[in-house]
């Protein structure tokens, strides 16, 4: 008998996950849709169902030690409209959907659909978020590439929740996101850029890129970011053919109905082309 | 089954039901609020949208266990009120509804923009209403009956 349950406090939901397995639902903005049966049924799910998206105790933006903190069931929208959210994951919030969608979406669901073209990943990858899952036996704290594993992939065990993340604070004197889709709102991205420059005294201290929908997760490469930490702005913008060449073998997009493979190689690399050479 | 308790157009609801259903069916076949349409069923067109605490939502994708403790408002309360004449005048004076399918969820957008920002400028309002797909008007009709519904209730919002 399939019992789902509205937890009244966070520690009840974590006694709960504990007890039994669960199907957690946030926002719902891709489980009802993925569940989703014939108009004027329920959509349908084998498992029982914990709806934690009233959850108040976990919707919060707050700076604690360095970093910006996010709860796990505040809407996107909520996010967007926060003083603290660093201004990469504004840009990506912005562009998701429509003002209703944006309502209830969460980052966390964001995560737990671990899909390449979810639109807050590429950021959590170039904040180097840390995702806070808790369970009854306690608190894991893990960054965000350890946390997705493939494309609807994650090790979120069935007794945890994501609590929060964590974004660290940092500086970046240029930054862009770039998403080509289809029509604006509602359009599942087909591919991001997410690009994220420190300059300091004409010195590279910070260089970071990610790229959605191109790989079977988000891609983003630390050991080609340090290639160029240290040179000066224009040796770095000299050096834009062999950074493109850097990129060129890992965007490696699939084929599907959205948009073929090859443009979406070209889009990608055309604009990373473009930041740097507009830095 | 599972107890849930939220306002309906102003009325205190207490019900036991499936959490899984959609927000939408509860609506339209238990309650017969009618003006909440389903369109695409899922999240994509605005049809179904509803205020939940003063903000919109698409019903369709609205599992009826994340209302619980919530105030939800659909177009037929939301017409009982002053400023929903302003904006159904507006609506009209400026041919903003054709066919009027989208109409209530154009409405419900309309006002979940203004109830945030009074006083939207063209590009703000095209955002507000994103949501919202119409077949029929091109859009700039709704866009001027949005803008001149802020004129004209000036400090109702
Ligand atoms: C019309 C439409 C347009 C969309 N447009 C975009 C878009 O532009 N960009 C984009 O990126 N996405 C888009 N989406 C997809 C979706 O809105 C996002 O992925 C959103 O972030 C999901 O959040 P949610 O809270 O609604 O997730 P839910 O559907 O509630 O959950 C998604 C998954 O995450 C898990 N989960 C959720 N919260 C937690 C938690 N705290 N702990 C552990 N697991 C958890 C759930 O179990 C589930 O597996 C769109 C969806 C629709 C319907
Ligand atoms: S019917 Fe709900 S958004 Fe289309
Ligand atoms: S008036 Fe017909 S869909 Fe908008």
């Amino acid at each position: 008998m399939v019992k789902n349950v509205i937890p009244v406090s966070y520690s009840e939901a974590l006694d709960l996950l504990n007890e039994r397995p669960f199907k957690i639902i946030a926002g719902g903005t891709d489980l009802m849709v993925q569940r989703r049966s014939w108009a004027q049924t329920p959509p349908k799910f084998s498992e029982d169902v914990l709806y934690i998206f009233n959850l108040e105790e976990l919707k919060y933006i707050k700076e604690v030690d360095g970093y910006i903190v996010i709860g796990s069931t505040t809407p996107v929208e909520d996010v967007l409209k926060n003083k603290l959210t660093p201004n990469l994951l504004k840009a990506a919030i912005s562009i998701m959907a429509s003002p209703a969608l944006r309502n209830m979406a969460t980052i966390a669901g964001n995560i737990g659909n671990a899909s390449p073209a979810g639109d807050t990943l590429p950021i959590l990858y170039t904040l180097d978020a840390i995702i806070v899952l808790e369970s009854i036996e306690g608190i894991r704290e893990l960054p965000i590439k350890d946390v997705i594993t493939g494309p609807g992939k994650h090790i979120i065990k069935q007794n945890e929740i994501i609590k929060e993340l964590k974004l660290p604070i940092s500086v970046f004197t240029n930054s862009a996101f770039e998403k080509v889709g289809g029509r604006k709102a509602d359009a599942i991205s087909k591919v991001s850029f997410t690009g994220a420059v420190n300059i300091k005294d004409n010195k590279v201290l910070d260089f970071r890129i990610a790229f959605g929908a191109v790989s079977a997760t988000i891609l983003r490469r630390k050991d080609l970011e340090e290639k160029y930490v240290g040179l000066t702005k224009d040796e770095l913008i000299g050096k834009v053919d062999e950074i493109v060449a850097d990129y060129d073998p890992f965007v490696r997009p699939i084929d599907d109905q959205r948009s073929n493979k090859e443009y979406r190689k070209t889009v990608a690399l055309n604009l990373l082309r473009n930041f740097i050479e507009t830095l | 089954m599972a107890k849930i308790k939220f306002k309906l157009n102003n009325k205190e609801i207490e019900i036991d039901e499936n959490p899984n259903l959609r927000l939408l069916d509860v609506l339209r076949d238990k309650f017969e609020f009618t003006g909440v349409k389903e369109g695409c069923g899922e999240g994509e067109c605005g049809a179904c949208a509803v205020l939940i605490n003063n903000d919109i939502v698409n019903s369709c994708i609205v599992p009826l266990g994340n209302v619980n403790g919530k105030e939800i408002m659909t177009i037929e309360g939301y017409s009982e009120t002053k400023k929903y004449d302003v904006i159904k005048d507006a609506y009209a004076e400026e041919g903003a509804v054709q066919c009027g399918f989208c109409t209530p969820g154009m409405i419900i957008a309309s006002e979940s923009l203004l109830n945030k920002n009074p006083h939207p400028t063209e590009e703000e309002i095209r955002v507000g209403l994103s949501g919202n797909l119409c077949r029929c008007t091109g859009y700039n009709m709704i866009v001027k009956a949005v803008k001149s519904a802020a004129k004209k209730g000036d400090g109702l919002w």
